[in-house]
């Protein structure tokens, strides 16, 4: 996998004859400053994009490749990469008939609903359907509060000082390998402004917005609540996403001023290459929320199956006195998935609290490991943090890893963790067959039950899709 | 209803049952007796369809069915239920939506239609009270934390709930005071009927005292070697298996 099917797909002729101002649209694969240069061009970008961009390239050209993950991939070459292009237009479906039946299949178990579907597989859609219309009426009302709800390339030009204030403010381009790739060449994404004191009234999510398919495989997004305000934000989608890019390297910041709270959501369910594991997606993304005021409060959940590895520490810094940074998740690995994944929790503020609750889940010949840092700073007068790391196996093939790192340079601080690995025991799969259900809604029901705690922080209806997602992730788990 | 002809079941090549006979007929209430390691439990996973047991010998019919070409929860769906001596625990899954999927699992495999949340209590809250649950039993985890006695109640919960034809209790009354033990008395015999059997498997005669049954059977190293009325439990509690020791040697290790 790797390298060859990216090469293949870049080698991809355009089997349709499209036109040609799709084809000048495309950046010549490689990276080199001329390529960053081109793009924010491309994008009418304003002088500081462009610099920023070249300083985080220029930075990034220092850097290696972390390895430090217990995860393992063939090297990827960063030169047979497109960084700006439209080459995915010519590789589309056109109609459902030629999209994977496979994956149809698994959109049928979902209850997508049909248009939905045909988006998803990445069809070429020219009807305007449902959701269109939705967005525009939603984005109606969300201006009418003064809150900024665009993509990341609108408010570049749209409302460039506070693009300039706040990027890079919590994942500076120097933070790590892949955030200083996607500073470079990062394409799109979303940006989020909650003016003070505003109660979003409404989940923002990305399916909401129409242009948010095709951002490509270095996404950004930023998210300011101001003082006193409140945003839920529910990233991504539980349908399997088509996608042909190898590599993901988004970038995810918060920003909660006083008295502010953002709820941040991710189901991801990118595609996690076939049994044998052949093929998925690297998920490799930096997400990381900044409470800067007093009281602020930043909750991140997150729900991973998808991606053949995922590589991800979705993060609070707690610099406000008493705020409160959460985090939930589950991951699942099945086949040959791996995932390495955790949180890191840095308090400076006093009496800052933390939650982590993670949930491991793996089958087959899955790897999951949870790796965690809870640093307590010496001004984190009184902070607290409660950490709980459960790990679930099924069958004799998989593996579950528990990396927790503890800091604590303030005496007055308490760090509390806690940590269990289990079975399915085949005892629990009797006694529920016992009672009328099959093994698979047997595993289902013991999966979902573990799950429980992150389960109860998501929206309703995701929660209800989330656990439809598991069951799909884990067919053929057992028997 | 149920026809066991000369059962002969194998735990990792160890012989435990050497040749069971019985006939449960519906309506019909049996008490199987025995000491520690007779096989009378062995006899109850057997028919519920626990893996690990090996059938060497002999044949298990119910409602004209082969019982050992289904799998466990197709005997569920068929109307088998086992009351466990030792219920699973099973974390974050809320009692009342583990029986409710539990119910609808049985069902829809019947093509019976599917009972919604509102229904599903109303069908619920009556049995609550006759085993003197109170609600928020069905909201805690299943069988989590539950106490010996609590566990119990729950089998008998499950069973007044899903309504089987054939149900098997498996020493459902060991670890229960006798207050317990009349509660959960009181449930088993509110599910007694002209078509539904009652298989209860116990060590001692006083569940006997609050569920009269039709015939009794002792048990003993894997063959039942008497069979009567509710009098035969009577005498054993006064004279102790070891009254019955006519050649049959006892083994007290159990599976």
């Amino acid at each position: 996998m790797g390298n060859n099917d990216l090469q293949r797909h870049i080698d991809t002729p355009y089997r349709w004859g499209f036109v040609t101002e799709i084809e000048q649209e495309t950046i010549p694969m490689g990276l080199d400053e001329g390529v960053i240069r081109r793009l924010s061009a491309r994008k009418d970008e304003p002088d500081f994009m462009l610099d920023w961009r070249l300083e985080a390239y220029r930075h990034w050209l220092t850097m290696q490749e972390p390895d430090w993950a217990t995860v393992s991939y063939p090297a990827i070459d960063y030169q047979a990469i497109h960084y700006f292009s439209a080459p995915k237009a010519g590789n589309q479906p056109r109609s459902l008939a030629e999209v994977d039946p496979k994956l149809l299949a698994t959109y049928e178990k979902l209850g997508i609903p049909l248009n939905e579907r045909e988006a998803l597989a990445g069809v070429a859609v020219d009807a305007v359907f449902d959701s269109v219309s939705v967005a525009t009426t939603f984005k109606d009302k969300l201006e009418a509060l003064g809150i900024i709800f665009c993509p990341f390339s609108e408010a570049v030009r749209r409302h460039p000082d506070l693009v300039r204030l706040y990027l890079g403010s919590v994942v500076p381009h120097t933070d790590n390998f892949f955030a200083a790739l996607n500073a470079a060449v990062f394409s799109d994404g979303t940006f989020v402004y909650v003016p003070k004191g505003v109660h979003c009234p409404m989940e923002l999510s990305t399916y909401f917005r129409i242009n948010a398919r095709d951002t490509g495989q270095f996404e950004r997004t930023l998210i300011i609540a101001d003082e006193g305000s409140y945003v839920s934000y529910l990233e991504g989608c539980t349908a399997p996403q088509r996608d042909e890019n190898q590599l993901h390297a988004a970038v995810v910041e918060l920003i909660a001023l006083k008295d502010a709270r953002i709820k941040y959501a991710t189901v991801q369910n990118w595609y996690p290459g076939d049994a044998e594991g052949r093929g998925g997606i690297y998920n490799f993304v930096t997400k990381r929320g900044d409470c800067r005021g007093d009281h602020s409060h930043i909750s991140w959940t997150q729900v991973e199956t998808g991606s053949a590895i995922t590589w991800k520490y979705p993060s609070c810094i707690l610099r406000g006195d008493n705020s409160v940074g959460e985090f939930y998740s589950v991951a699942l690995t099945n086949h040959h998935q791996q995932a390495d994944t955790g949180t890191k929790m840095i308090h400076i503020g006093r009496n800052s609290r933390s939650t982590i609750v993670s949930k491991g889940i793996s089958a087959g010949r899955g790897r999951n490991a949870y790796r965690g840092l809870v640093k307590m700073l010496k001004g984190a007068e009184g902070a607290r943090n409660h950490s709980q790391c459960d790990s679930l196996l099924m069958g004799p093939d998989c593996a579950a890893h528990t990396f927790p790192y503890i800091e604590v340079k303030n005496p007055t601080a308490t760090v509390e963790h806690e940590a269990t690995t289990s079975r399915i025991g085949d005892d629990q799969l009797f006694y529920l067959r016992s009672r009328g259900l099959t093994e698979e809604d047997a595993v289902n029901l013991i999966v979902n039950g573990f799950c429980k705690e992150v389960f109860k922080e998501l929206p309703m209806e995701f929660a209800v899709e989330a656990q439809k997602l598991l069951a799909v992730s884990l067919e053929g788990a057992v028997g | 209803m149920l026809q066991i002809r000369n059962l002969h079941v194998s735990v990792a090549g160890k012989p435990i049952l050497k040749g069971i006979d019985l006939d449960v007929g519906p309506g019909e209430v049996h008490a199987i007796m025995g000491p520690n390691g007779s096989g009378k439990s062995t006899l109850a996973q057997v028919l519920a369809g626990r893996s690990g047991y090996e059938v060497s010998q002999g044949s298990v019919r119910y409602l004209d069915r082969d019982l050992f070409l289904l799998p466990p929860e197709a005997r569920a769906r068929a109307g088998i239920f086992l009351a466990f001596q030792y219920p699973m625990e099973i974390p974050g899954v809320a009692n009342a939506q583990f029986l409710r999927t539990a119910l609808n699992s049985q069902h829809r495999a019947r093509g019976e239609a599917e009972v919604d949340a509102f229904d599903f209590l109303e069908h619920v809250k009556g049995k609550l009270a006759l085993l003197e649950m109170d609600d928020g039993f069905l909201y805690r985890s299943l069988n989590e934390g539950f106490s010996g006695g609590e566990k119990k109640r729950n089998e008998i919960l499950q069973m007044l709930v899903l309504e089987p034809r054939l149900a098997i209790l498996d020493e459902t009354d060991s670890g229960l005071d006798i207050d317990a033990l009349q509660v959960v008395a009181r449930g088993v015999n509110a599910m007694r009927s002209p078509d539904r059997a009652i298989v209860l498997v116990t060590h001692y005669q006083r569940l006997l005292e609050h569920i009269v049954p039709d015939r009794v059977h002792v048990l003993a190293a894997g063959r039942i070697v008497r069979s009567g009325d509710r009098d035969l439990a009577m005498e054993l509690e006064d004279k102790g298996y070891g009254w019955l020791n006519a050649g049959a040697d006892f083994e007290e290790d159990r599976p």
